[in-house]
């Protein structure tokens, strides 16, 4: 019974502070970018624009729901739904700090990878139900795309794993407490890791420079093509929510979680100031690169971060296995 | 099968794409898709239409369908007087109406045997070089953004907005320029034009800079322009490919050096030219060409003489206002030119200039009176488009959008 009020209401606080900051994520998103490209950014709703969010999300539930003719409705209203869900429920077990976890469980990382990997199910769906060719391609690419990703992924997380010897992550920041941090610790190899996950993570959640299942000028919106109003919304949203909880926890496996430097003042803090500084540095990528071309991408992942990801691996195993012991 | 049937059959080919430097071979494995692109979507500028046969990502096959945004440009003209077509040539190519403007008035005097003062050819030189920058850095701005890069684009435009304001200094509108006359131009520069220019000019370089820096070496730019979108010179020549497109695939070509009009002769400049005619090529060339026009625009300032800048003749220019008003002569000369138009002599005209993108003809036929007969334009973009389909099969979806970018398609000079 405990457990289960523990569930509730770490739920509903992770879901709260989740989406509103996700919300404001944009706003700085729009913000960071329009301070790099000399303008100024949303500045009339609000202080600052600081209400920006509210009245998109205001615009977006008035917007009329519009099926295309031949639509499977039943996938096309699920696929928002199941974007956003699975976006949230990977935040359930990041460790925000030593105490503030939803579910510490002891395979976390694992349900970590399982629903960035199911994540693809509801953006084909979304593609497919549309009924219309750009979303189908949109979807194609956008599952060609998470399951090349995928590999890199795993297996830098691999990497944390053999060093940390825990596939829980507030375990890993225990160990990293301990021992450093593992982007700086084993030197060298540790922020190759991290730049990979990071990497892999960014191709994930679509963004540029990999954000080829919605290029718009070319797949005007991708996926998103037939969508209006808060379904719309619903995709978009689980997005920035997927990359915000990513850098989350990319924080956490490879940044010392809560942990400061040199331990100082560790706490709750550190766990946001760093996944802030991780989300934002995604929308410094975005807003300075071009977009790949699909094959270009598939290369870069399999020619050249797979092999890496690869070695990574075998390089902590036998860091383990000489050094650590 | 053999190499030589149209890749749009269905069945089993191997197929090879092109993807810059390696080499992929796939084999078809299920049925085409026939997509629409367009008339109103993102990668086209303005309107046009690509129905496209994928296979999977692969271009198959490409049918360009022109024509969304005509107006009727050339029946129009004939309805009026020679000087009242003036404003539509404006919405020829929307980002150098200076450039049209030139080429019109060049035609109608070439066939009236009038030749412009000293002045106003020099000013027409620049104007036409200023239009020519804002041309390319949107064809590059365009072009970045549509491969995803917000912030090139920005400065693109950027550059754009700083020559925009000097243009309607000059000329009273930002798009809408309508600055020149038979025989001369609506005004001469502003005080201190120079200066301002310049200064715009040296902002816009700036913004150039900045651009090229985001783009000319980074990889992800380089890989998706190199090596796509790309045409030989046979082709080229063929379609009639003109300016950018040419020069990017060797030619030495360009009209201001080979067939000098106005006093270019008398200007130091280079043709820009390319060596494998893909889109990298277009892009550097487009970004060469901003230099070099530059370097024009300030050779004509040195050289810009004083005097009068429009002719003389009052059957060729408006009288000037007080001898409207205050002798029969000038009245009657200013009610037959507004009112008949000018009464240019029979026969035809063909003036070619070099226009944003290419080779910008206007062919003009008179009966002898004050309304044109026919006006042709020869449009540099419409020559492109039949070549296009040639850039982009065998290519991937992506492909579409550098090479469309690079090409500049411009909807109202195509559709006219």
């Amino acid at each position: 019974m405990q457990g289960l009020l523990r569930g509730l209401v770490y739920g509903g606080l992770i879901i709260t502070v989740l989406m509103t900051a996700t919300a404001w994520g944009m706003w700085l998103e729009r913000k960071l970018a329009a301070r790099m490209q000399s303008r100024i950014g949303p500045n009339v709703v609000g202080k600052f624009g600081l209400l920006q969010p509210v009245a998109d999300l205001m615009k977006l539930l008035q917007k009329e729901e519009i099926y295309p003719i031949g639509a499977d409705r039943l996938l096309f209203d699920l696929a928002p739904f199941l974007v956003t869900t699975f976006a949230i429920a990977t935040a359930a077990v990041v460790p925000f700090s030593a105490d503030a976890v939803g579910a510490d469980l002891d395979v976390g990382i694992l349900w970590v990878l399982a629903l960035g990997g199911l994540m693809v199910i509801p953006v084909w769906m979304a593609g497919w139900a549309s009924n219309n060719k750009f979303a189908l391609i949109g979807g194609m690419r956008a599952v060609a795309q998470s399951i090349s990703y995928g590999v890199p992924l795993v297996l830098t997380s691999l990497v944390a794993v053999v060093f940390t010897g825990t596939m829980s992550l507030s375990g890993m920041v225990k160990f990293q407490i301990a021992h450093g941090w593992l982007a700086l610790w084993p030197p060298g190899p540790g922020v190759i890791a991290f730049l990979l996950f990071y990497m892999a993570l960014l191709a994930e959640s679509n963004r540029i420079p990999f954000d080829i299942p919605e290029a718009e000028s070319e797949l005007v919106a991708g996926i998103t093509t037939e969508y209006t109003g808060m379904k719309f919304g619903l995709l978009y949203v689980g997005e920035y929510v997927h990359t915000m909880v990513g850098s989350a926890i990319a924080a956490v496996i490879f940044l010392g979680g809560w942990d400061g430097p040199f331990h100082i003042a560790s706490g709750l803090h550190w766990m946001v100031i760093k996944t802030v500084a991780l989300f934002a540095s995604v929308y410094w990528v975005r807003w300075s690169l071009l977009r790949f071309r699909s094959d270009q991408l598939m290369r870069l992942c399999w020619v050249y971060l797979v092999p890496l990801s690869v070695g990574l691996v075998i390089f902590a195993a036998l860091w383990r296995h000489f050094v650590l012991s | 099968m053999s190499a030589n049937l149209p890749t749009a059959i269905p069945g089993n080919s191997a197929a090879k794409i092109s993807t810059g430097g390696h080499k992929l071979t796939a084999e078809r494995q299920g049925d085409l898709m026939v997509i629409n692109m367009g008339p109103s979507h993102p990668a086209t500028h303005g309107t046009v239409k690509f129905v496209l046969t994928l296979d999977g990502e692969m271009v198959e096959d490409l049918d360009v369908h022109i024509g969304y945004l005509h107006r009727g440009f050339e029946k129009m003209s004939e309805q009026g007087t020679w000087q009242q077509v003036l404003p539509y040539t404006d919405r020829l190519n929307y980002v150098s109406p200076l450039l049209n403007n030139v080429g019109y008035v060049l035609a109608i005097e070439k066939l009236m045997g009038v030749q412009c003062t000293p002045r106003a050819g020099w000013i027409r030189m620049i104007i036409s070089e200023v239009a020519r920058i804002v041309d390319h850095f949107t064809a590059l701005a365009a072009g970045a953004l549509e491969l995803g890069g917000f912030a090139p684009f920005l400065f693109g435009l950027e550059a754009r907005e700083t020559l925009y304001p000097l243009i309607e200094e000059l000329t009273g509108a930002r798009l809408t320029t309508s600055y020149t006359r038979i025989g001369g131009l609506k005004d001469d520069l502003p005080d201190d034009y120079e200066k301002h220019l310049m200064a715009g000019i040296d902002k816009a370089l700036w913004c150039l800079d900045k651009m090229g820096g985001l783009l000319t070496k980074n990889r992800i730019f380089y890989d998706r322009m190199i090596g796509t979108g790309p045409l030989s010179q046979e082709d080229a020549i063929s379609s009639g490919c003109t300016g950018v497109m040419l020069r990017s695939t060797g030619v030495d070509w360009d009209l201001r050096k080979h067939q000098p009009y106005l006093y270019y002769d008398q200007v130091d400049f280079d043709v820009i030219i390319g060596h494998q005619g893909d889109n990298y090529d277009r892009f550097l060339c487009r970004i060469e060409e901003i230099h070099q026009s530059v370097s024009i625009i300030k050779q004509c300032f040195a050289k810009l003489p004083a005097g009068p800048i429009n002719v003389g003749d009052w059957r060729v220019t408006l009288p000037p206002k007080h001898a409207v008003y205050n002798s029969i002569e000038g009245m009657i000369a200013h009610f037959k030119l507004v009112i008949d138009g000018h009464q240019v002599p029979a026969g035809e005209a063909y003036q070619a200039t070099e226009g944003g993108n290419g080779e910008l003809g206007f062919y003009v036929v008179s009966q002898g009176n004050g309304r044109p007969f026919r006006i042709h334009v020869r449009a540099p973009c419409f020559y492109a488009m039949g070549i296009v389909k040639k850039m982009i099969v065998g290519h991937l979806l992506s492909d579409i959008v550098p090479t469309f970018d690079a090409l500049n398609m411009i909807g109202g000079e195509v559709d006219r």
